[in-house]
């Protein structure tokens, strides 16, 4: 039986020595397949008496044993060491570029435009629209302006040359309280509306551009006074620009649409020789607003001794040079993607109440 | 509006600094754009007395003066002024000292070689008027050392923005009420007495024109001289930002600019008989005091003779009868003109002036008597002279309107609940008069107050609007309801959508070139073309949101972006019926320049840039068709994507054969040169208006859904077709060949070439069969292949072996 552990040593060393899994089957063929060695002396154990049986035995399935455990040993180890051959053989630089995904981005009038509508819409103000090509009835006449009245001279008009089947003269908007009349006209009162969108103007210098944005504001019901008016707006101003220290200054100013008629400043504070909103180191202009004429809402459709209200108009482009830091209108209307990737806000930034409206640099 | 606060005090009685009666005429709605104070900037100069003055030994016009300004030593000047003089006094200009005119610092210097230690000032270089003739000459009472600002004595300027309502606050008279009634001081009565003429009106006066002139007030002095004003007059008129010219000129401006009262001085020798307030015959003209022909017309208004036209009516005077040096006998004339008429003609003449500003804005009716009063005295105190008898042609409407006001509407309307006392006292303050049963009437110079609630505004401003307090909206109970439309959920959808999908939002002009509008109008019936354009490449209204990309684009490719990619939602304006315009939502995506760059990864494109192509465009359309809410699956791919497009790389979506619902595929070769663009440019344009509303407000919840028990299996069929057969058409094909099993059918492979006759192409398509209740037998399987057969034989497909 010497024979059978100078085989076992023999065959424990081959595995051992074996470098790739294929010599490794070879010798397990040699060892425990049907004609190996092992497979032999089992094939043994049959012919011999129970006594023989007893002692042999355990010695020849111990080799197979030995045996098996030292090809899935060896077997296991050249996987591994395979493995981490081709694991070093991938090896990539980390450090090079992925590939790119271009960055889009929403225009700052679309963002503060969304940031307006959540705002008010906690107000209970709907979102309202007209058209931009309108005609003089609804952009002056109906709104106060008679045709010689002298504001009408002051809004250098865009005109076309047509008229509409009624004979009124067609003209681009000169600011969007026309939306007012419609809006009357065609929903009747209680009223709470915003109505952003394009104006134009034929004026164009350093602070002026023939197309910019503005947002109306209207509210017709019953009982409501300058105090709301000058609620709202602070109300909006602060939720806008999340301060709790805008201050508001109303000055008595003329609009034809309006009477009484208010224009509002709203205070700064100087901050690094930058204007800050909040406080009341200086005042700016703002907006222009008032208790909405009898007239106007007459031409609405409405019986002024039943409802009255207040309306206002808002430069959207100037909230979002106020808010976001821009300094230059006609940037806005260039589609510089420079630009536009700077001061252009991220498609995830959703205006939302819970999140607050505003997108923190 | 600019005047002094001397002038101001000339009216009323006040103690008021300069700063609270600026910051109380904005908070009584006259905006303050500025307070000046012409004295602040001559702290540096002196009065200085000239003690010798000699020729300057190298210049014939440069006098070399020794001047006393109080110092121990006298100074060294060289002065060029003709009236510089020993003896005289004037103003100092020491080393430091920064001249107003002009901004520039004096020092000490070398002038022809003469050391010269300042300078002697003109009015001119002060900033105290035009006057440049010489230098100031004061009186010999001046005290010589003395600061100039403190001689000259502090005359703070207002500058004030007076709203279109308020003719009666373009004079200083109207200002100086408003303060009064904000209890800034008393008001003075104007004070003038009436001239009695000493002999009849020479010249007849008449209006002819009772609608466009329903007063013409006028007469005649006699004997006049009209030279320079007196200094208290130019001061005020300077103040005011007024050049003075004579005193004639002078006087009716300073009426106008004190009292709010235009008027008409005319040389009467220039004038031939009648002067008649008249319609304008058409065609006839007048050379205006601005030096312009203007060509009339029968709306027009206008003063004449029998020679003709001297005065466009309440707007300008005329050159030829204008007041000149050697004037000795004037016609006055002080009208009321028709507001509505001077604004019509004013505009049709496209000429402005302070007369017409007030005119069109409505002066007070009942100060025509007043008015010439005040021109005459100061004309006979002035220029001397005889005044004739007043001829009065016409009547003012001088009648005075009521108002019925309840107090309580100062809380209802305005927001602030005011005594009713204090609304009388500031109402009459204003000069209405409130009866005891608040019947309000308005006075004369209130032209614009015609309801209660102009009166509530009067209260209001004079109150304080600080004391308007802040009152709460009624808000509805609960959380705030959506308030947004499908159309603005749609905007903002797509808007998201396109900037997530690597997009910048672009905001270009409603306007354009009228060559680029109509070259991106698809027979829309003509476009929106401006009468007035501020010029040419801002002419027209767009049709498409495209071309402005283009040009954006453009732009950054001259600046040198590799790439562009830039979308903008908006309206294009087409026309719709009755005459009014039809304004469409759109979203459109310019795609220009690299859609990659070079990289080092060779699996991508071997590493090389990789520009937009139709694809890239197609992948946008139908992308943001989806987010619109469109439904793609159902669209037909189409052509006529337009002319501005690549024939061959460019298609429509349709919903049906007629529904355009996008248009995408690269920029026509011609266009991109138009638009001054190198290399292939993707483009889509999606029409949001086209999307058909969904029916009724959808609920909450989906539709039910289980996932199939069973696998979807696969099978690929390749058919060779005649070239010209569309992919997508033989793909929705093989998709309706059995409509049961198969639920997807997609074309993954288009070859030409060896293997495939001349012709033909081989589309290969993988099909997606979901089995329902039980698993595909083989004989299930072969009756669908026959059907997908069957179905795309129709099209002229022969399945390949």
């Amino acid at each position: 039986m010497q024979e059978l552990e100078a085989q076992q040593a023999e065959t424990l060393g081959q595995i051992n020595a074996a470098e790739t899994a294929e010599a490794v089957e070879a010798i397990r063929v040699a060892a425990l397949g049907k004609q190996g060695w092992v497979s032999a002396l089992l094939k043994t154990l049959g012919g011999m008496t129970p006594e023989q049986r007893q002692s042999e035995g355990p010695r020849i399935h111990a080799a197979r044993e030995a045996v098996t455990a030292a090809i899935a040993e060896r077997k296991d180890a050249l996987e591994s060491a395979a493995l981490e051959a081709r694991l070093a053989a991938e090896k990539i630089d980390l450090t090079l570029p992925a590939p790119e995904a271009p960055k889009g981005s929403v225009h700052p009038v679309s963002q503060v435009m969304d940031e307006l509508a959540e705002i008010f819409a906690d107000m209970g103000f709907a979102v309202a629209s007209g058209p931009e090509i309108e005609d003089d009835w609804h952009n002056f006449t109906a709104l106060n302006m008679p045709e010689t009245h002298p504001a009408r001279a002051m809004h250098d008009t865009f005109y076309f040359p047509d008229r509409d089947a009624e004979g009124r003269e067609m003209l681009l908007r000169t600011h969007t309280s026309p939306v007012q009349i419609r809006t009357m006209l065609s929903q009747g009162a209680p009223l709470r509306i915003i109505a952003p969108g394009r104006v134009y103007r034929s004026d164009s210098d350093a602070t002026h551009t023939p197309m910019f944005h503005q947002v109306e504001g209207l509210v017709i019901d019953k009982g409501i006074h300058l105090g709301h008016l000058k609620w709202t707006l602070e109300t909006f101003l602060k939720a806008f620009f999340e301060r709790d220290d805008i201050v508001l200054r109303l000055r008595p100013s003329y609009f034809p649409f309006t009477e009484p008629s208010v224009e509002v400043d709203v205070g700064y504070t100087l901050v690094g020789g930058k204007r800050v909103l909040g406080g009341t180191e200086g005042w700016m202009e703002l907006l222009g607003s008032g208790m909405v004429n009898r007239r106007v809402i007459e031409m609405g459709g409405l019986d002024p001794d039943e409802w009255q209200g207040f309306a206002f108009g808002v430069g959207v482009d100037r909230l979002a040079m106020l808010k976001y830091g821009m300094d230059d209108l006609r940037a806005f209307f260039d589609g510089d993607a420079r630009w536009l990737q700077h001061y252009g806000f991220n498609a995830l930034d959703v205006p939302t109440l819970s999140g607050g409206v505003g997108v923190r640099a | 509006m600019k005047f002094s606060l001397s002038w101001l005090k000339a009216y009323l009685d006040t103690d008021a600094a300069a700063e609270r009666i600026a910051d109380k005429l904005t908070s009584l709605g006259l905006e303050i754009e500025g307070v000046e104070d012409p004295s602040i900037a001559l702290g540096a100069f002196k009065v200085a007395r000239v003690l010798t003055a000699a020729r300057h030994p190298d210049a014939d016009k440069l006098q070399v003066l020794s001047v006393d300004v109080g110092g121990p030593e006298p100074l060294q000047v060289v002065c060029g002024a003709p009236n510089a003089r020993a003896g005289m006094l004037g103003v100092l200009g020491l080393p430091g000292a920064v001249v107003p005119a002009n901004g520039m610092e004096l020092r000490k210097s070398a002038i022809r070689g003469v050391e010269s230690n300042g300078m002697m000032c003109s009015t001119r270089e002060l900033g105290l008027g035009e006057d440049h003739e010489g230098i100031i000459e004061l009186p010999e009472d001046a005290p010589v050392g003395q600061s100039y600002a403190d001689y000259h004595g502090s005359d703070p300027v207002f500058d004030v923005a007076i709203t279109p309502n308020r003719p009666d606050c373009m004079g200083v008279y109207g200002i100086a009420r408003d303060l009064a009634a904000a209890g800034l001081g008393t008001l003075k009565p104007i004070d003038v007495a009436h001239v009695d003429g000493s002999f009849p009106c020479p010249t007849p006066i008449r209006t002819e024109d009772p609608e466009g002139c329903p007063a013409f007030h006028g007469r005649v002095i006699r004997g006049v001289t009209n030279g320079e004003s007196p200094d208290w007059l130019k001061a005020r008129l300077e103040s005011a930002g007024q050049r003075p010219i004579s005193a004639l000129v002078d006087i009716t401006n300073y009426v106008m600019l004190g009292y709010g009262r235009p008027a008409h001085a005319y040389d009467l020798a220039q004038l031939q008989g009648a002067v008649v307030a008249r319609r304008a015959a058409d065609g006839e003209g007048v050379t205006a005091l601005n030096g312009k022909h203007y060509v009339l017309d029968h709306e027009m208004t206008v003063i004449a003779d029998e020679a003709g036209v001297h005065d466009v009516a309440g707007i300008m005077g005329g050159e030829h009868s204008g007041c000149s040096e050697t004037t000795t006998d004037v016609l006055l004339e002080v009208a009321y003109f028709d507001p509505e008429r001077i604004a019509r003609t004013g505009r049709a003449l496209v000429l402005t002036s302070d007369a017409r500003a007030r005119f069109e804005r409505g002066v007070d009716p009942a100060f025509l008597d007043t008015g010439l009063d005040l021109l005459t005295a100061l004309i006979l105190e002035i220029c001397g002279g005889e005044a004739s008898e007043v001829i009065r042609a016409g009547v003012a409407p001088t009648a005075k309107k009521t108002v019925n006001y309840d107090p309580a509407l100062a809380g209802r309307l305005g927001g602030v609940d005011v005594a009713e006392d204090e609304q009388r006292r500031i109402l009459a303050a204003l000069g209405f008069e409130a009866g005891a049963d608040w019947t309000v009437t308005v006075p004369t110079w209130r032209g614009d107050v015609d309801g209660a609630p102009d009166i509530v505004e009067e209260v209001i401003r004079v109150h304080g609007l600080d004391a308007v307090p802040s009152t709460p909206l009624p808000r509805a109970d609960g959380v705030a309801r959506p308030t947004a439309t499908p159309a603005q959920l749609l905007e903002r959808r797509v808007r998201r959508a396109a900037a997530s999908r690597g997009l910048n939002e672009a905001v270009t002009w409603s306007f354009l070139p009228v060559s680029q509008a109509e070259h991106f109008a698809e027979g829309n019936g003509g476009v929106w073309t401006l009468a007035n354009p501020i010029s040419e490449d801002m002419k027209a209204m767009r049709t498409s949101l495209l071309p402005g990309l283009l040009s954006a684009a453009q732009r950054n490719m001259d600046r040198g972006a590799s790439s562009v990619r830039l979308f903008e939602v908006g309206r294009r304006y087409l026309r719709g019926p009755g005459g009014a315009s039809d304004e469409r939502m759109s979203i459109a995506v310019v795609l220009a320049g690299e859609k990659r760059a070079s990289g080092w990864d060779q699996r991508l494109f071997g590493g090389k840039a990789a520009p937009f192509d139709a694809w890239d465009a197609k992948a946008e359309a139908l992308a943001l068709l989806a987010e619109a809410g469109a439904p793609v699956d159902n669209l037909m791919v189409m052509g006529e994507a337009g002319s501005q497009f690549h024939p061959g790389q460019s298609a429509t979506l349709r919903l049906g054969p007629k529904n355009v619902l996008a248009r995408f595929g690269m920029l026509h070769p011609a266009s991109a040169k138009a638009f001054d663009l190198d290399g292939p440019v993707a483009l889509a344009e999606l029409f949001l208006d086209a999307i058909p509303a969904k029916k009724g407000t959808p609920g909450f919840a989906k539709p039910h859904f289980a996932p199939p028990a069973l696998q979807a299996v696969t099978r690929d069929f390749a058919f060779l077709v005649p070239v010209d057969v569309a992919a997508g058409d033989l793909a929705r094909a093989v998709k309706g060949a059995d409509k049961t099993n198969i639920v997807a059918a997609r074309v993954f492979d288009d070859f030409r070439g060896q293997g495939v006759p001349e012709g033909h192409k081989s589309l290969a398509i993988e099909v997606t069969l979901q089995p329902v209740e039980k698993s595909y037998k083989d004989e299930d399987l072969k009756a669908i292949a026959d059907k997908i057969v069957v179905a795309a034989g129709k099209l002229g497909g022969e399945l390949r072996a």
